[in-house]
């Protein structure tokens, strides 16, 4: 709600007026909510299923994994490695997902209701949150189980995550506007997720990569969240040179996928 | 006074032929330029050099026909879409009310949505809370107020729904026609509350088919017409002067299903025709020929009986006569899902020469009577007498008086003593 307003057409060359998203804060808390109360609504067991996805997913790696191919450069048992990496990715491709269809699915808020965009895509990557939290209270129980020592490396993981969040804000804002042009985004974000899945160290360390092809995987930034995650849970040495580039290529992705939803914003409520 | 609305040449303009591009290539390049930069072909003017100018304090009524442009005006005042070109500037909180129950969800209690709605409507926590109770009341739900609002019937929905819209309090208030469902009561009661708050010293900019409603709560109005005001003045005077208009008739109307068409959970309106004998849409008819109006209507839910009503106005919105489905086939009978053509015929020789606007409505009587909805003027049509003699007018060649033309049999004898 702003005192006044000035309606003209296109606006700023790249102004994101995050002023006016801070106004809008408990819209986007409202929605968040809505989102993850709605999620588990008519569920047999509710929210346990955030907890049930990951560690069945690491059961199964597990199983695969100490039979078939066994990774030697590990610190930690298996299953807290591979529950570690699948919690941040479970959540960029949840949230991803959710992110993308946020506008498509709200047909009836974008055409009938002014409020920042912005809010849509960010409001259903934070409901994805809640299943992240759920799922590290469950990996440090697991940490526990498994006699981890912690270091105060731990402080660090926090700013992993944010940064994984950050990430996942920005290829689901990006889709999110995508898909309200192209509905083709429907069909090639399933197969995109699956991909970069494989080419993120998730299940198995970036370390067992061939040294020559670190620096290729590096483009990746969830290579660099990821090991400093770990690095930072289990006690291991930072990759300096990954993490930085995670830093910067997510803060390049941020803002490009910021620009095009500016750019294609005005125009959401008569293309949808 | 203060200007508080302060809208300048305004132009939308809508790309005809939706947003396909050539290639992919065309699409990246496309979306990165400005909405006025792209192909010039296939352009509609949704509204064209609007201007108008709002004081505070006032009640604004905006009347025209469908796709006169109304909507896209509220749209943009509402911050929605932008403007092709053209500036608008508001002065004070604006609230906006296109549609009641907007953010409405099925899963969520009453009392959670009362929160949600407040929220996608603007209002504050803090403002929510202290209305609460209020909210409640008006809308007589307190005991159903944990219930997931799916389980409500539809008039404790559409009540929760305007409570929450009629307690937000903005300087501004934008509202679209929102009280054309519901029963008799429920309007009034809408009605009633829009008079308060235009009572109280907010401004108001109210979009109506409703001429008796635009000329009680509206001290001025402006009239749409293909995009561009053909009237302006006191609120009274407009509504004279667009009943006595024909701006922008049409004789076939479609109702897209993504553009928010009249319905309930039972009925979704689809198309509506005017139709001669042979069945072709046709606007002009010749006063002999009968008349046929047809309306195309899927039913989403079965088990419910639907009875096509269409009322006919005719051009100073008298009402001539309301006909409804009797046929013994449907009178009583439940319609299961599925795609229905329903068309009443007036037969030629009754209508009098003119324009006439038909409304169409869903109705059911039984077990309790529910208007699914009314679509206002959704079709017109026009009836010519020919002066060939053969008509009720018979050699008479002046303007004739009376709403109706009926031919009826004569008996003349001589009385012979």
């Amino acid at each position: 709600m702003q005192e006044n307003t000035k309606i003209k057409t296109g606006g700023a060359w790249f102004d994101l007026n995050l002023r006016e998203v801070w106004a809008y804060r408990e819209l986007l808390y409202f929605l968040t909510w809505r989102d993850v109360k709605v999620r588990y609504k008519q569920t047999a067991i509710g929210v346990l299923w955030a907890i049930l996805q990951p560690v069945l997913t690491t059961a199964i790696f597990t199983i695969i994994f100490s039979r078939f191919a066994r990774f030697e450069s590990l610190q930690v048992p298996y299953p807290l490695f591979a529950l570690s990496g699948l919690l941040v990715w479970l959540f960029v491709n949840n949230s991803v997902t959710l992110a993308s269809n946020s506008l498509v699915a709200n047909t009836n808020l974008v055409t009938k209701i002014y409020f920042p965009r912005l809010i849509m895509p960010s409001a259903a990557t934070f409901s994805g949150l809640i299943d992240l939290v759920l799922g590290l209270i469950i990996l440090v129980g697991l940490m526990i189980y498994y006699g981890v020592n912690l270091t105060s490396r731990i402080f660090a993981a926090p700013l992993f995550v944010a940064l994984a969040i950050v990430l996942t804000v920005s290829f689901g804002t990006l889709f999110a506007a995508l898909n309200v042009r192209f509905r083709d985004v429907k069909f090639v974000l399933p197969f995109f997720l699956q991909v970069w899945m494989f080419l993120s160290p998730v299940f198995y360390p970036s370390e067992s990569l061939p040294e020559k092809w670190r620096i290729v995987f590096a483009l990746n930034p969830l290579t660099g969240i990821l090991q400093g995650f770990r690095a930072a849970l289990f006690g291991g040495d930072f990759d300096w040179s990954a993490i930085g580039a995670a830093l910067i290529l997510t803060l390049v992705l941020t803002l490009g996928a910021f620009f095009v939803f500016k750019r294609m914003e005005d125009d959401f409520a008569d293309l949808i | 006074m203060t200007k508080v609305v302060k809208v300048e040449n305004l132009s939308k303009v809508y790309q005809l032929g939706g947003t396909r591009h050539n290639s992919l290539r065309d699409a990246l390049v496309g979306f990165l330029r400005q909405p006025s930069l792209r192909s010039e072909k296939n352009k509609l003017f949704a509204l064209q050099d609007v201007n108008f100018e709002v004081s505070e304090g006032e009640t604004l009524g905006i009347i025209g026909n469908n796709g006169a442009g109304k909507s896209t005006l509220l749209k943009i005042l509402s911050r929605i879409t932008k403007p092709t070109s053209g500036t608008a500037e508001l002065r004070g909180r604006v609230g906006s009310l296109l549609e009641v129950g907007t953010g409405f969800h099925n899963e969520l209690s009453g009392r959670e949505n009362i929160f949600l709605n407040g929220a996608i409507l603007g209002m504050s926590r803090a403002e929510i809370e202290r209305s609460f109770d209020e909210i409640v009341a008006f809308a007589e739900v307190e005991k159903f107020l944990d219930t997931p609002v799916k389980h409500y019937s539809s008039g404790m929905y559409m009540r929760l729904a305007f409570s929450v819209a009629a307690h937000l309090e903005p300087e501004i208030l934008i509202v679209d026609e929102v009280l054309a469902v519901g029963d008799v009561a429920f309007q009034r009661k809408c009605l009633n509350k829009m008079r308060d708050v235009s009572q109280s010293g907010r401004t108001i900019l109210f979009v109506s088919h409703d001429m008796s409603a635009i000329t009680r709560i509206c001290n001025r109005a402006i009239a749409l017409s293909d995009g561009k005001i053909v009237g302006a003045g006191t609120a009274t005077d407009v509504v004279r002067e667009y009943l006595s208009s024909s701006w922008g008739m049409t004789a076939e109307r479609v109702f897209e299903t993504d553009k928010n068409p009249p319905a309930s959970e039972f009925v979704r309106l689809e198309k509506v025709r005017v139709i001669d004998e042979n069945g072709e849409t046709c606007g002009s008819h010749d006063i002999h020929r009968k008349i046929g109006i047809e309306a195309t209507y899927e039913v989403l839910q079965s088990g419910a009986i639907l009875l096509p009503n269409y009322q006919v106005y005719n051009q100073s919105r008298l009402h001539l006569f309301t006909i409804q489905d009797v046929a013994s086939e449907w009178k009583r009978r439940e319609k299961d899902q599925g795609r229905y053509i329903s068309t009443a015929w007036i037969p030629g020789n009754l209508m009098a020469e003119g324009s006439f606007f038909v409304n169409v409505a869903i109705v059911t009587y039984l077990p309790k009577m529910n208007v699914h909805f009314n679509a206002l003027e959704v079709v017109s049509f026009d009836v010519a007498d020919s002066l060939t003699g053969d008509t009720a007018r018979g050699d008479f060649s002046s303007k004739m008086e009376g709403v109706m033309r009926p031919m009826v049999d004569w008996e003349t004898s001589i009385r012979e003593n």
